[in-house]
């Protein structure tokens, strides 16, 4: 067995309290999908560019794979799942990449929710320009892009609408 | 009667699973199993002296170390040349893992078998290896010029060589009125997916069998290879292909080095081994495409009507070719495109150099021949004075069936089989207002701004053969399965083949469930590749439906006593044409189609001997019907059919900075019949995404001694949101009379004239000849530099 | 491309992380944000020993500004110092040039403070250091300097800092009165590093018509060795500000002059070196023709 430094780690993530050990260099990318299970999260690039990695942290999307586990401790991390409620009962920002056909191979898709969540709470009705700029940040090799701004506007629609019902 | 599947923009159905995070990609499978990582060459081009592995055995939770003696029987001879052809003189592939030479940087030299990736690389790095350094061959020119050799057994550097004529192009060009000579270049680009490759090999040691995981284009195709590199019999390997993020062409060769070294590491150590391609080994070990110097002469009339057409081009297809010559096969005959060319003569030669090795890229060679026959349309226009599209509706093909006369990379010779040129044209020409554009130019002028127009067509053999197979079995809770053997890489298969199935089988596309990929399931198939997944499965699961369809209004018929003739299918019920009272759900027909002895649940009861005896005499199956409502059949076409398409593009150049901007991109499409138009809009827009791209950002950027010095995300400028344009589209539905559906093949359509497009328009801006892509502003300003007069845009 | 194995300290004073700097000696590295020191160390171009997160450091998250700069503490992010009103009003370049540093997620957990520690002479961070004389103050267990930006760079992604000392804040100076600011930059694609970008403060005098340039200094991104202040006062001292156009071409001719590009595979020298010549023309230009209040202008061609 490896005896490499290992902390313990309490931190939050999609809403529940969690206690892991990880090793101090695992990436934080890498403790969500391997420790946590949580294999929504894609790894893309493991240097920052990509964005399939981005969870949000206490709230604002991040890079998981330039963070590493330990350092997340007492933060609340909320990846892909914590955005929905599975496939019977997708999130809004989710109903509006399936409504808009968003996505295509879906690898980077969860990069895309996490971020697109993130903005539209802060920018409630964006403009198609402004919906570019705000997913420019994240590649798609699939979709041109194109049906990920569409994603973004409706998305701003249904955010409210669900916050509205429950 | 239910509404038409087929035809209607549904939502996917892929979708809840993908956007929710319960995706299942290969590394989100197989938790906490041992990982394999690979120690890649370093150098370009040298000789293995010596292989030091003693520093990891010191590393905790290291396994095994594997190189290429450890490698047992076929496993350690060289990997397959899988498409041979009849211009390949030289075939060279490389080994799981190097044996004593090594040819591009990030060839597998020795792999490391550990606890898990992060200990697995630790290892890799305490390995040393002694290389003689060998000087590397870089670049078409350096291959051409053969001073050195990649491999030694082929001292100029040409691994094929293959010429086609139609008529006599040299005879035809001499005695046309206008001859015009172009030089032309374009640069490396690569697939570059989401999600990069990736094995895992289960082994089963009771069994003695094999379970893979791949994210291949080919389930089939990696079980052959690997069974024949393990020496397994093909009954004990099975391949399953799970969700895969994106492929482009660079999952279709196989079997990578890494699947043939993982599979038997986790057969020589009883377990299962994952590996998952980093984006640093994606760059340097995995595929590029597109690199290309081309000449052409061509000769034609005071209309442009071209007489003959002379080319020939150089393609670098990098250190080896497993992957045969697909790519300058396909460049060589797409050049025709939508185009009547009377005499045409093609020629070229692959070539080896010190570099990760070219497979097809979406598009596969298609760009680079669009590319050669839109460049010399324009110059055509140039040199006459004519309007560029009026140049091209001179030569559009306008009779259907067309034989091109050449022969295509499927063995067949290519035929356009239908289509509308003229039509096209006039969309696009109305979509974009070519008219409008001088008086746009005009404005643009006066206030100090630089802008111009391309526009460029393209044809695409798409829907190649041999076959695809669909096996649809109905359950008889009256659920429809669905397998058919290609993969799926996000084209939405298990929407648009439920569309399929739904229609013809008469069911709800809610209980249509559709599984790819999976050598268990079915294990005839070829791959998903070349625009082939909807003209090649959707046909086979459209035939395959109709066999099921006719055994339900059989078992049906025989049970509601009436013809089965008499008989539909509507909505998941079996009824009589004309009285629905007179009818049975499709359910209770698979019911009654596999005869019971035990009764394991109420449905099951229903087709159980005393529940359901068989008439007097007659035995329980029916004879010449199996038992189960199941079906299988296969589509196998008698050639590719064509689908075509024209882009426009209007352009931005900034007089200072050179800086190039997409105002507008402008696409007509013609794929025949629609299955799904959402999708393939969704197809369109990501082609067009990869043509920007290979137009204005991505290249291979290597030095002299074969280092990829842009091996990164921040370097290889994959565009973002910011970097790609709206598209606007517009489509023609030209029915294929070679298939039952009448359907094209649309995924690579997108990219194919990208680069082309976007060239005529930058050339229009700048009234300067661009002969090479892709450009940047910094080599934009420097040909501004080269070009003698002042670069006034050109006006037309 | 997984990073080679380290222990990761986590202190939560900054008398412990300096203890542990001091201890662990140069086989350590300071870990913040980490938005450029991670890509290193998962691609194995760097593997110390220990890191040293201080990310659970206490207030040292600050921004504050007055009219004697703005001071950015260690943890402030980015997107902290982008969003904040008071530092924008004292020193406007700061937003206007954060906006082009990568893509907001990236400045969500990247720092200013550790974009500085970085020295890239393609940040945008550096380059407002130096242009605005400010100042950046270090601390080790052996005490506390306060080092100018003159002397902070001394090579590209090198510093004067010593392995034990932690940056703890950075000042920036403020855009003072009558003074105008502007950043641009091209990049290939957005959030990219700049093929060429240009900073600018533009001193002024009067008002309307009568309105005289009084001073402009320059600072670069990507076509420096060093983030550092150009004086270019000489070329345009004096000079009514309606009439900037008649030496923006000796500003851009003074800004090649200068600068010190290389060649590498996105653009040779040569075009770096225009390029950075028609942003600084451009960017003087709009500068001196605005008529927006000086501090509330934005820089975008």
């Amino acid at each position: 067995m490896s005896s490499e430094p290992t902390s313990t780690v309490r931190l939050s993530v999609n809403g529940v309290d969690r206690t892991v050990d990880v090793p101090d260099r695992q990436l934080l990318s890498d403790a969500l999908r391997h420790t946590l299970g949580l294999t929504g999260t894609h790894v893309g690039c493991e240097h920052g560019v990509c964005g399939a990695c981005t969870v949000q942290l206490d709230g604002r999307p991040v890079r998981s794979c330039l963070m590493f586990a330990a350092s997340a401790e007492g933060h609340e991390i909320t990846t892909v799942e914590g955005l929905g409620n599975g496939p019977d009962d997708p999130g809004p920002v989710q109903q509006a990449f399936i409504d808009c056909h968003g996505l295509q191979c879906g690898f980077c898709t969860p990069g895309f929710v996490t971020t697109i969540d993130a903005y539209v709470r802060e920018n409630p009705d964006p403009s198609e320009e402004e919906a570019r700029e705000a997913i420019s940040g994240n590649l798609c090799r699939c979709t041109g892009y194109q049906n990920i701004v569409r994603s973004v506007c409706r998305a701003a629609e249904l955010v409210p609408e669900r916050e509205e019902d429950a | 009667m239910t509404t038409r599947m087929f035809g209607q923009s549904i939502t996917r159905r892929e979708d809840p699973r993908l956007v929710t995070g319960a995706g299942a990609y290969l590394d989100d499978l197989a938790p906490g199993v041992l990982a394999a990582a690979f120690v890649r060459s370093p150098h370009a081009h040298a000789r293995i002296r010596d292989i030091d592995v003693a520093g990891t055995l010191d590393v905790p939770g290291v396994v095994a170390v594997w190189t290429h003696e450890d490698l047992p029987g076929a496993a350690a001879e060289r990997l397959p040349m899988l498409l041979p052809h009849p211009s390949i003189s030289s075939p060279h592939t490389g080994f799981a893992l190097a044996r004593d030479h090594v040819n591009h940087v990030g060839e597998p030299v020795a792999m490391v078998v550990a606890e898990n990736r992060y200990i697995a690389e630790d290892a890799c790095g305490r390995i040393e290896v002694d290389y003689e350094l060998l000087p590397p061959v870089v670049g078409l020119p350096a291959a051409r010029e053969a001073a050195r050799a990649v491999h030694d057994e082929t001292p100029d550097n040409v691994a094929a060589h293959h010429v086609q004529t139609v008529g006599d192009a040299a005879a035809a060009i001499d005695s046309a009125p206008h001859v015009l000579d172009l030089e032309l270049e374009i640069e490396r680009s690569a697939c570059i997916p989401m999600e990069g490759k990736g094995v895992i090999a289960r082994w089963n040691s009771e069994d003695r069998t094999m379970v893979v995981h791949s994210s291949t284009q080919t389930s089939t195709g990696l079980r052959a290879a690997l069974a024949a590199k393990l020496g397994l019999a093909l009954t004990d390997i099975e391949v399953i292909t799970p969700d895969v993020g994106g492929a482009f062409g660079v999952k279709i060769n196989h079997p990578w080095p890494e699947e043939v070294a993982v599979a038997c590491a986790a057969r020589a150590l009883s377990t299962t081994v994952k590996w998952t391609e980093d984006r640093r080994e994606h760059f340097i070990s995995s595929a590029h495409e597109r690199g290309q110097l081309q000449r052409v002469r061509v000769g034609f009339d005071d209309s442009g009507r071209i007489r003959g057409l002379d080319v020939q081009f150089w393609h670098d297809n990098g250190a080896y070719l497993p992957y045969g010559v697909i790519c300058p096969l396909n460049t060589s005959t797409h050049v025709l495109g939508p185009y009547l060319v009377p005499d045409y003569r093609v020629e070229f030669w692959s070539m080896y150099t010190n570099t990760v090795i070219v497979t097809p890229y979406r598009g596969a060679g298609r760009p680079q021949g669009v590319y050669i026959m839109e460049r010399t349309m324009d110059a055509i226009a140039e040199r006459l004075g004519m309007d560029r599209t009026e140049v091209r509706m001179n030569n559009f093909v306008r009779e259907f069936p067309h034989p091109l006369g050449v022969i295509m990379q499927d063995g067949a010779e290519g035929v356009l089989d239908s289509g509308d040129y003229v039509a096209s044209m006039d969309k696009l020409r109305a979509l974009v207002g070519w008219e409008d554009f001088v008086e746009f130019r005009e404005q643009a002028r006066a206030e100090g701004r630089r802008v111009g127009i391309g526009v460029a067509c393209y044809v695409e053999s798409t829907g190649a053969g041999p076959y695809e197979g669909g096996h649809i079995e109905v359950e008889t809770s009256g659920r429809v399965n669905v397998f058919t053997g290609l993969t799926t890489q996000g084209q939405a298969h298990a929407t648009v083949f439920a569309q399929i199935v739904a229609d013809e089988l008469g069911v709800p596309i809610d209980q249509v469930h559709v599984t790819t990929g999976d050598t268990r399931k079915m294990a005839y198939s070829v791959g998903t590749w070349g625009s082939r997944g909807a003209v090649m499965s959707g046909n086979a699961v459209h035939l395959a439906a109709r066999k099921v369809k006719e055994k339900a209004l059989a078992i049906a018929g025989d049970n509601l006593e009436v013809d089965p003739g008499d008989l539909e299918i509507v909505d998941g019920t079996v009824r009589v044409k004309g009285d629905p009272s007179a009818s049975m759900p499709l359910s209770a027909v698979s019911v009654l189609s596999n005869p019971l002895r035990y009764a394991f649940d109420e449905s099951a009861k229903a087709a159980t001997q005393f529940a359901r005896p068989p008439a007097p005499g007659a035995p329980p199956v029916t004879p010449g019907r199996a038992p189960g409502l199941e079906d299988q059949d296969f589509f196998s076409p008698v050639r590719s059919t064509f689908a075509s398409g024209m882009h426009a593009a209007i352009v931005e150049t900034d007089p200072d900075t050179a800086d190039i901007r997409i105002l507008r991109y402008c696409v007509v499409h013609d794929c025949g019949p629609m299955i799904n138009p959402l999708v393939v809009e969704g197809q369109v827009h990501g082609g067009v995404a990869q043509g920007v791209g290979g137009a204005l950002y991505e290249r291979m950027a290597y030095d002299d001694m074969g280092q990829l010095l842009n091996a990164s995300f921040m370097d290889f400028l994959m565009p973002f949101a910011s970097e790609v344009p709206h598209i606007e589209t517009d489509h023609l539905e030209t029915p294929s009379p070679l298939n039952p559906l009448g359907i094209k093949g649309a995924g690579e359509a997108g990219t194919i004239p990208g680069t082309a497009v976007i060239a005529a328009a930058i050339e229009d801006a700048e009234g300067i000849p661009i002969r090479r892509m892709p450009i940047s502003p910094s080599e934009l300003w420097q040909l501004r530099r080269e070009t003698a007069d002042a670069p006034a845009p050109a006006a037309r | 491309m997984k990073p080679a194995p380290f222990t990761l300290h986590r202190p939560r004073t900054l008398a412990a992380a300096l203890e542990l700097l001091a201890e662990l000696g140069p086989d350590a590295k300071v870990l913040a944000g980490g938005q450029s020191l991670v890509p290193v160390l998962n691609m194995r171009l760097a593997a110390p020993a220990h890191l040293v997160d201080i990310t659970a450091l206490p207030d040292v998250d600050r921004v504050e500004s007055s009219g004697a700069g703005v001071t950015v503490g260690a943890l402030a992010t980015h997107r902290a110092v982008e969003h904040d009103a008071g530092a924008h009003e004292h020193q406007p370049l700061l937003r206007q040039a954060l906006t082009h540093v990568a893509h907001p997620a990236i400045r969500n957990r990247g720092t200013v403070v550790g974009s500085l520690a970085h020295a890239d002479p393609n940040g945008e961070m550096p380059m407002i250091l130096a242009l605005t004389e400010g100042h950046v103050r270090a601390v080790s267990s052996r005490g506390e300097r306060e080092i100018p930006a003159a002397e902070l760079f001394v090579g590209p992604l090198e510093t004067c800092l010593e392995p034990d000392e932690i940056l703890v804040s950075a000042t920036f100076g403020a855009a003072g009165a009558g003074a105008r600011t502007g950043f641009d930059e091209l990049a290939r694609r957005s959030g990219d590093y700049a093929l060429a970008g240009v900073g600018m403060v533009l001193a002024t005098d009067g008002d309307g018509a009568a309105e005289t340039i009084t001073g402009l200094s320059a600072g670069f991104v990507s076509v420096t060795d060093l983030p550092e202040r150009l004086v270019l006062d000489e070329h345009v001292a004096g000079t009514p500000t309606a009439e900037a156009r008649e030496v923006a071409e000796a500003v851009a001719a003074a800004v090649r002059e200068h600068i010190d590009p290389i060649d590498d595979i996105h653009a040779t020298a040569d075009y770096r070196r225009h390029l950075a010549g028609v942003i600084a023309r451009r960017t003087f230009t709009r500068l001196a023709r605005t008529n927006d209040r000086p501090r509330t202008q934005e820089a975008h061609a």
